[in-house]
């Protein structure tokens, strides 16, 4: 048997007194699409920062494709494989579009070391990029400064640099948050087609899109997995639709 | 456009001995030294994002080394050059390891203390130092049996280190690494979820930035034929600091350009208005209030709304 894309082992993270996080466990297997939700505060973006390594929990376990990385950091994560996408816009808005993808890819290349050679000699690098853009529909800006764009070609920008590094595992962290019906659609679009090669894990509210895109659902709430399992049988479940989907 | 003005500024800072006198050779070989100190202090506070006050310690070190090893070790110039250079280095390596565990005013702070240090022991480690009377360098290097003593000699034998510093500093903020520099500045977590050791990119450019610190404080010694504990001051990577971010920071033409402003305020204006640091404090303020980014930065902005702006 292969070993789970992502294992979390009764992991538990306190901030001073407050939990965040309490005796969180779960198993996601290769090529899955899990959707994490829960009310606001349920504790799902510092699960992600925990996986991610920003945080360090408390106490618990964390596993990448059978791997024990509790203790690594994050760019060291980053090279096992697991990107991420943000919440709230992380680009780099002085620089143009295609730059913020040739940062992406350089991320996991050993040309990032280079003192000597000018970035724009990379041409294989910039190809590349250009590729990854015509793919997400942002090809045209690719010459673009990232701080004028529009805000939904920013939130796709932030899935094509995540999607370059060719990810195993990928957190998209409500990439339809403050998106018009339209674009939410280019978006989920953009989302099914990801390779099954890679698992993808997202948080998101906007439901009716959501769960198109999820096979398996876990709710959180007070830091908390309440429901977890199949998508019909987590949305069927009488406490999902007390503490979520309301009445 | 941009490469003949490029082209006459080499012209004219390589023939600048034939026609200028004495006064302004020296004056001209200050500004490049400074510049040289300006730039590599620019690699941590432009490109890096990290404000350091305390970049005199390598200038410092490095001048007290060479000329320490020079006259107590009875070392040749070469000798000393290379064992001041690679101590200076060592000590930016460490000093890297200390400071960066801190960013922003932590990081201040950590330089500003680790230079005092430095400062309060060229003062009381009299036996080492000299203390307050300081170290006289008995003359300037003679690189393949070229004299420096003469003020053209010695200003050509800087710019030619000025610009192999420029060019190097240039492409290292152009390159690859470079890149990956600037995006630790604008967005340190993103960097790390994309796989790049933000920390370790930080060290490396500080070392770098220590060893064109210890570059300008060898040129600064063997200018002066003496180094004070002056030098390690505060003031002097106030000066510093000063340079880059009036010059504009993060740029490559504005250290150059604060700090040949900072040397012409305190060398030249000084011979003709007493409270020299009066005016020094004017032009600041100028700068500050019409041009906040920088002179640079500031100027091109000025130009481009002017070209592009109402009839």
């Amino acid at each position: 048997m292969t070993a789970p894309a992502l294992e979390i082992v009764h992991l538990v993270k306190h901030f001073g007194g407050i939990p965040a996080t309490q005796d969180v466990s779960l198993k996601i297997m290769p090529g899955e699409r899990r959707l994490i939700i829960g009310p606001n505060g349920a504790g799902k973006t510092t699960l992600f920062n925990q996986i991610t390594g920003d945080f360090r929990p408390t106490s618990g376990k964390i596993l990448l494709f059978g791997q024990d990385v509790t203790r690594l950091t994050p760019h060291a994560r980053a090279h096992l494989g697991l990107s991420r996408t943000y919440q709230i816009i992380t680009l780099f808005p002085q620089d143009s579009v295609a730059h913020n993808v040739v940062l992406g890819l350089m991320g996991l290349k050993g040309a990032r070391w280079n003192m000597f050679r000018p970035l724009g000699f990379y041409a294989e690098l910039h190809a590349e990029a250009r590729h990854m853009l015509d793919r997400v529909g942002l090809g045209a800006l690719a010459e673009a400064r990232v701080g004028e764009i529009a805000y939904g070609q920013k939130r796709r920008l932030e899935i094509a640099m995540a999607l370059a590094q060719k990810p195993r595992l990928l957190l998209l962290d409500e990439p339809l948050a403050g998106l018009s019906s339209e674009e939410r659609a280019t978006i989920k679009q953009l989302i099914a087609a990801i390779p099954r090669d890679t698992t993808v894990i997202m948080i998101e509210h906007d439901m009716d899109t959501a769960l198109d895109l999820a096979e398996t659902v876990t709710l959180l709430h007070y830091g908390r997995v309440l429901v977890d399992g199949p998508r019909d049988a987590v949305i069927a479940d009488p406490k999902t639709r007390e503490v979520y989907l309301g009445h | 456009m941009r490469t003949v003005l490029l082209l006459l500024t080499a012209v004219v800072l390589a023939s600048l001995p034939l026609f200028a006198g004495t006064f302004y050779i020296n004056l001209a070989s200050q500004i490049l030294i400074a510049a040289i100190f300006a730039l590599s202090l620019n690699l941590l506070v432009g490109y890096a994002g990290l404000t350091s006050l305390g970049h005199a310690s390598f200038l410092g070190f490095a001048a007290y080394a060479s000329a320490w090893a020079s006259t107590n070790l009875g070392l040749g110039f070469a000798p000393a050059a290379l064992l001041s250079i690679t101590t200076t280095t060592l000590m930016a390596a460490c000093f890297g390891l200390i400071a960066l565990r801190a960013t922003g005013l932590g990081f201040l702070m950590i330089t500003l203390a680790l230079s005092q240090v430095l400062w309060g022991l060229a003062y009381r480690w009299a036996s080492l130092t000299n203390g307050d009377n300081g170290l006289t360098l008995a003359g300037r290097p003679a690189p393949f049996g070229i004299a420096l003593d003469g003020a053209g000699a010695y200003y050509w034998f800087t710019l030619a280190v000025f610009a192999a510093a420029f060019t190097l500093m240039a492409v290292f903020v152009s390159s690859a690494f470079g890149s990956a520099l600037k995006g630790t500045r604008d967005q340190p977590r993103r960097m790390a979820a994309l796989g790049y050791n933000v920390w370790l990119i930080r060290w490396i450019t500080f070392v770098y930035a220590g060893f064109w610190g210890g570059v300008a404080g060898l040129l600064y010694v063997y200018y002066h034929r003496y180094i004070h504990p002056t030098s390690l001051s505060i003031t002097t990577s106030a000066e510093g600091l000063l340079g880059v971010i009036a010059g504009g920071s993060g740029t490559l033409g504005g250290p150059v350009i604060g700090a040949g402003l900072l040397v012409l305020l305190k060398n030249y204006a000084s011979a003709y208005i007493e409270r020299w640091n009066m005016l020094l404090g004017f032009v600041f303020l100028f700068i500050v209030l019409v041009i906040p980014e920088g002179i640079v930065p500031g100027v091109r902005r000025l130009l481009s709304r002017k070209g592009s702006g109402k009839p």
